[in-house]
């Protein structure tokens, strides 16, 4: 008697349990929802919205009709940038800041994080991941106003040369000294971010791998091109990719603010000329077209660089 | 492991010397910068200021300071970066709590969705009109409300929900416990350093960030500290090309105003590089 009123209280909590949970399952996931519609709504009218304002690069851009009252022009905008001197120096000069600065920026954090990892000296591990890191935290206002004061004819660079007899040159009015000047300032902001990626990368590393090899009578260098690097090889492998991806995007801040009217040959980029032409000029529509020719391309690089590197065996971002 | 052995005692020794020199050559321009705005006008002129302060003065700080404008955009560019950092960060949990529950409906599309977004960029220009059609245009809302939500910030706070143990939050459930109460008892909590680092992420940005400025505000009452930077570095940089150098004068004012806009970043550095390097690795681990 006792077992069975057990069993079919049990039955009861049972069954009540169940529609207590098939309802909190509903409330809670009521709550769930309800977090999310301010995020989706941001979403939707921040991010994709401004999306389907790219058509303003199909056409003929009237203020008082808006972009979607205004007439359509096919790819004219397009044809016209093509055209245009102003939008190939920009190209070109994109591809050649971009290009140095995988050329310095990429492999030197990694060379950096290799030799830190080699050091026994926890003090300057430590210290030198403090210090290569704080430029990152400036902005390229700050930045570009340090690089002045560094460069300029009054500059720091400049006292050195003429305390030792030479001619003071500024440094920052001559075009191919200039793209110096931005590719050495883009290592010195950013350096410390990609060494410490890789150290990061690099404490996943199994050290008794280089351990046997040191037994096997490999030296240092032997030892960090044979099992250290190979061990990092798809954080590596991520970063570039990245890199290549970005090839013909650029942002704005940096070569905005560095920039002088000296240097425009080299120091107009994309992102400079969609302000100029853009907002400088009001010409939304034929801007839009740059700007929209500018992500196209760079989803498509990033798509070819990505199944690339899977071809190669590596590990790819998408 | 071969800590002994004389070549790599060598080793050592040089590659420790060759990153103390790394790290002198990157600090230099800094104190550079802050030797400068403490030196006499005349030790400028005469080039005898190198990384230590010569013929020590806080007169260009006073003078910085005694410009009521910069002032003012100071005190509103803190304003502003709390204010957008707090938005952001509820932006950012509201989005990410949900988001890490497995067996929710559509999930995973909005997540998709939110991803996307960091491959393809529609543009300065059709974000611009965006913001322009809502009529942002000179207002502080331009500059919180289109950066509210990274995505990259997204995908790092939500890998840390998920990661939560999950056996919590169902105990919590079982109390009776709503979603929102288990967001703000379990889910934020647990997750302070998380929080700690994408706050100093978005806050980061906004003090740093120059180009939305540019873009959608031109009444200088509205100014950041960082655009009042660049139209002094601007002006200065005119009178350099020209290659006067009476302009020199300037330079302590100007190296004044840089070393008060790089403050904030100097006294929150200490934190910044603490949760950074963690913010870093979430997101190479999960991005």
């Amino acid at each position: 008697m006792r077992e069975k009123s057990d069993t079919a209280i049990q039955k009861n909590i049972g069954k009540k349990k169940k529609k207590v949970a098939a309802k909190t399952y509903i409330r809670n996931n009521y709550q769930l929802y309800m977090m999310l519609v301010l995020p989706v709504i941001y979403l939707i009218l921040f991010k994709y919205k401004p999306m389907i304002g790219v058509v303003a690069a199909f056409k003929n851009y009237n203020v008082f009709r808006g972009v979607w009252g205004s007439p359509w022009t096919g790819l004219s905008h397009f044809k016209e940038a093509f055209a245009s001197n102003d939008f190939w120096m920009a190209l070109k000069n994109t591809l050649i800041l971009n290009v140095g600065d995988i050329i310095i920026s990429f492999p030197i954090p990694i060379i950096l994080a290799l030799f830190l990892y080699e050091l026994n000296s926890k003090v300057i591990k430590k210290s030198t991941q403090v210090i290569l890191y704080l430029p990152y935290f400036f902005s390229w206002v700050i930045i570009a106003g340090i690089v002045n004061q560094l460069c300029s004819n009054g500059g720091m660079i400049n006292n050195i040369i003429t305390a030792f007899g030479g001619k003071s040159i500024n440094f920052l009015t001559v075009p191919w000294m200039w793209q110096a000047v931005y590719w050495i300032s883009g290592l010195w902001q950013g350096a410390g971010y990609g060494l410490i990626i890789y150290l990061a990368a690099l404490s996943g590393a199994d050290p008794s791998l280089g351990e046997a090899a040191y037994i096997d009578g490999a030296g240092r260098f032997k030892r960090i091109w044979y099992v250290t690097i190979p061990q990092i090889k798809g954080t590596i492998s991520v970063m570039l990719i990245m890199k290549l991806g970005q090839v013909v995007s650029i942002g704005f801040d940096r070569p905005y603010m560095m920039s002088n009217t000296l240097v425009k040959s080299v120091s107009d980029v994309i992102s400079t000329y969609v302000y100029s032409v853009g907002l400088q000029s009001a010409r939304f529509d034929f801007a839009t077209a740059v700007g929209l020719f500018q992500s196209v391309v760079g989803v498509l690089l990033l798509l070819i660089v990505n199944a690339m590197a899977k071809k190669f065996g590596e590990e790819g971002v998408i | 492991m071969e800590i002994n052995s004389r070549s790599s005692r060598i080793f050592q020794l040089v590659s420790g010397v060759i990153f103390v020199l790394i790290c002198a050559l990157t600090l230099i321009p800094v104190l550079r910068v802050i030797a400068i705005s403490f030196s006499s006008k005349s030790a400028i002129l005469a080039g005898q200021v190198f990384v230590f302060p010569v013929g020590f003065t806080m007169e260009a700080y006073h003078k910085v300071f005694g410009n009521i404008n910069f002032l003012r955009s100071f005190v509103y560019t803190i304003v502003l970066t709390l204010g957008f950092t707090a938005i952001s960060m509820m932006m950012t949990i509201l989005a990410a709590y949900p988001l890490s529950k497995k067996g929710l409906k559509g999930g995973s599309i909005i997540m998709t969705l939110f991803v996307l977004t960091m491959y393809f960029d529609p543009g300065t220009i059709p974000t611009y009109l965006n913001v322009k059609s809502f009529g942002l245009i000179n207002t502080a809302w331009s500059l919180i409300i289109p950066g509210s939500l990274s995505a990259y910030n997204l995908i790092i706070m939500r890998s840390f929900f998920t990661s939560i143990d999950k056996s919590l939050y169902e105990s919590a459930y079982i109390d009776g416990c709503s979603e929102w109460k288990a967001l703000y008892k379990i889910a934020v909590p647990l997750s302070v350093p998380a929080i700690a680092t994408l706050s100093l992420f978005y806050a980061v940005w906004r003090w740093n960030n120059v180009s939305d400025v540019l873009y959608y505000i031109n009444k200088s009452n509205l100014y950041t500290v960082q655009m009042m930077l660049k139209q002094m570095i601007d002006s200065v940089k005119i009178s350099l090309l020209e290659g006067k150098t009476s302009q020199l004068a300037a330079d302590n004012i100007k190296a004044a105003s840089i070393v008060i806009s790089m403050t904030p970043m100097l006294i929150a550095y200490p934190f910044i590089q603490k949760y950074f390097t963690k913010g870093i690795m979430l997101g190479a681990v999960k991005g």
